[in-house]
């Protein structure tokens, strides 16, 4: 395609959350804000939303495999059709929202983005948002796979109804999702009360925009668990410029740090996160992580790295959703800055040991 | 051959062109239909707030599916009439005929109406993709995940599957009914020779294939989706172990094939905006369009074959007249 259509790609925010936890009430109040931004929402059951000024398109969550030898490559066929629709429909609307059903697994719908390469030259997959339930979530990480999935695919979550619970449940239940995904950007709601700067256009697969690899552990601490008056306040981390706000996260990570965040141990789903201090050889990294995402491709839900490769002045950076994986050299490392290797991977049942062994190996 | 071009703005992305008789009928993605009768032009709104995505022809009349669920039928007069109201429901494949029949897609199912306006529907396993008449008969091909339903809406239980595993997106069925060819998700084609169910796989395309088109006499298929429009030989058994045709060979991907009514001349447009004629019999080419970036995304040539309309995404429309 040309590169005047792919300069300006539709951006595509896939909402997620377990039945219940309160992607309506969010939809609703992307839809009724003021914010100037017109959008289009593909939405799984009709009638819950009522905006006129919107493209609202009900969808059937078929999906389909893809038979190219890939056995996790699986794609939403009723997606690829609705895009391919509203692409003649442009000028109408800024961006595209995608709500999946509480029991979707958002892997499909974000594959989509990237096997598809009608939807992908025309689209760009901004950010998977999660809403997940205070009360509820905890009980729902044991029985309900969805409900991992969903957080474990997480950039955003959207932690809900935080009124309903006392300030220790809320404190287990966080611990509960960082023990999951220790990466996505958090917010304690109620009614879905966040800014949506917060939710939309986050550029989260943008390998440009993959700024660190800090756990977000650190980044949360500015709220204050016990009040629930501060539920809808601004981020301070979130403002797009990145770097600068990195002290005062450790900061308030440090005053904070009497408070103890629990820590807990999901016995299937987790996060590995592993840093080389240093340079990584590139004839080593490249076939060994192709190798690792096409081999335990099924398990790896979300997959990102940012390496330093010897004698290359810019920065690696990739990010992958199971198979699929996609880097690119990006800007040069900024001379006070340290040319660490790092790279995180989220899935179910990952042998640590061994995906650290590997990566270890590539070390220059 | 560009002097005999005449371009202008249609306004918005053309879903598709066809003609009726001397007004060539262009179905826009901001839900107008634009009229041109010997370059006099007029705009009737066809889906107001909506778009006009997917088209067919009825006859002397265009038929356009909405996102408002309608399908509407717009006359050469610029006469607009409502045929189907789906309630908001989208309309994800079209198709019609000369007697007037014409049959649409809302998800899964999938509903017929004949020329005396008898309706029948039935559900197919997954959402209809694309949809064909069969040539004799008052049969339906409807294109789906894992193969193809074929479908007598007249007769009560009257389909019949063809299996083949993944998604099946655009159909169409050979002038002598023999054969059923689909596009795929995976950048093939699958066919089925109806005589005997035997499969046929036409692998290599490096896009997905979205436009298909026989030739006059039913002897070739051409088809979009490489960098050449790839054209199948059907006569005497199929395209069973031969190799294609590639004509008008460029660097861009073909978006869309047209063969002319009469003769073994190929109209092809491209993902670059240009758009070429190619006789088959001695490979001749004649540029009909240079490019300019955004792809074509309509082309038909008039019942004569004397006129070819084309359409871009971008909302850039002309037409042909042959000397």
């Amino acid at each position: 395609m040309s590169d005047k259509i792919s300069s300006d790609k539709i951006p595509v925010t896939v909402l997620t959350g377990y039945l219940g936890a309160g992607k309506t009430t969010l939809l609703n109040r992307i839809l009724s804000e003021e914010h100037g931004r017109k959008y289009a929402v593909i939405v799984n059951e009709f009638g819950e939303i009522g905006i006129d000024n919107d493209l609202v398109v009900g969808a059937d969550e078929e999906v389909f495999e893809m038979n190219n030898g890939c056995i996790c490559c699986t794609v939403r066929g009723d997606l690829i059709r609705i895009i391919e629709g509203l692409v003649k429909r442009r000028g109408k609307f800024d961006a595209i929202i995608v709500e999946t059903t509480g029991l979707a697994d958002p892997a499909p719908v974000a594959q989509t983005f990237f096997v598809d390469q009608d939807v992908a030259a025309r689209t760009k997959l901004d950010a998977v948002v999660t809403v997940a339930d205070a009360k509820w979530l905890s009980e729902r990480l044991k029985d309900a796979p969805e409900a991992k999935n969903q957080i474990a695919f997480a950039d955003v979550i959207l932690l809900n109804k935080t009124d309903l619970v006392t300030p220790e449940e809320l404190e287990e239940v966080v611990g509960r999702i960082r023990a999951i995904n220790p990466y996505a950007r958090l917010h304690k709601t109620q009614r879905a009360a966040v800014p949506l700067a917060e939710v939309l256009e986050r550029n989260a697969f943008d390998l440009d925009r993959i700024l660190t690899l800090e756990p977000a552990f650190l980044e949360e601490d500015d709220h204050d668990g016990h009040d629930h008056h501060h539920h809808d306040h601004e981020h301070g981390e979130n403002c797009g410029c990145g770097h600068d706000h990195h002290h005062e996260h450790e900061h308030a990570h440090g005053h904070h740090h009497h408070g103890g965040l629990k820590h807990y141990h999901d016995e299937h789903m987790q996060s590995v996160s592993i840093v080389i201090p240093g340079d990584v050889n590139p004839d080593r990294f490249l076939p060994w992580v192709n190798d690792l995402v096409q081999r335990d491709g099924p398990n790896i839900l979300r997959s990102k790295g940012i390496l330093s490769f010897r004698g290359e002045p810019r920065r690696f950076v990739f990010q992958g959703v199971h198979m699929i994986i996609e880097g690119d050299l990006q800007r040069e490392w900024k001379p006070d800055e340290k040319r660490d290797s790092r790279i995180v991977f989220i899935g179910r049942d990952l042998d640590e040991k061994a995906i650290r062994e590997g990566f270890l190996a590539c070390a220059a | 051959m560009l002097d005999k071009v005449a371009g202008f703005e249609a306004g918005a992305h053309v879903t598709g062109v066809r003609w009726l008789d001397g007004t060539a009928a262009f179905a826009l993605g901001d839900g107008g239909v634009l009229l041109d009768r010997a370059g006099e032009r007029r705009r009737v709104e066809a889906h107001p707030d909506a778009g006009a995505l997917v088209v067919a022809q009825a006859g002397k009349r265009l038929l356009t599916g909405g996102d408002d669920g309608r399908i509407a039928a717009t006359a050469a007069d610029g006469t607009v009439e409502t045929l189907v109201d789906e309630k908001g429901r989208w309309i994800t494949a079209l198709t019609a005929r000369d007697d007037g029949a014409f049959a649409w897609a809302t998800g899964k199912r999938v509903s017929a109406r004949d020329a005396k306006g008898r309706e029948a529907a039935t559900e197919v396993p997954a959402t209809a993709q694309g949809l064909a008449f069969a040539p004799k008969g008052f049969r339906l091909a409807i294109a789906h995940y894992n193969g193809v339903t074929l479908w007598f809406p007249a007769v009560e239980n009257g389909t019949e599957q063809l299996m083949w595993k993944g998604s099946h997106l655009d159909i169409t069925v050979s002038p002598d009914g023999h054969y059923v060819v689909t596009s795929m998700q995976e950048n093939t084609l699958h066919g089925w020779r109806l005589a005997d169910g035997k499969d046929m796989r036409m692998a290599g395309y490096p896009a997905k294939t979205r436009s298909l088109s026989w030739s006059h006499d039913g002897e070739w298929l051409a088809t979009s989706g490489a960098e050449a429009a790839i054209v199948w030989p059907f006569a005497k058994g199929g395209p069973m172990g031969k190799p294609p045709r590639e004509c008008g060979v460029r660097p861009a991907v073909v978006t869309q094939v047209a063969f002319h009514p009469t003769a073994l001349v190929l109209a092809a447009g491209y993902a670059d905006g240009a758009a070429m004629i190619i006789r088959l019999t001695d490979a001749a080419e004649l540029m009909v369009r240079t490019a300019d970036e955004a792809p074509v995304t309509a082309l038909a040539w008039d019942r004569k074959g004397t006129r070819l309309a084309f359409g871009t995404e971008d909302g850039e429309a002309g037409i042909l007249t042959l000397p």
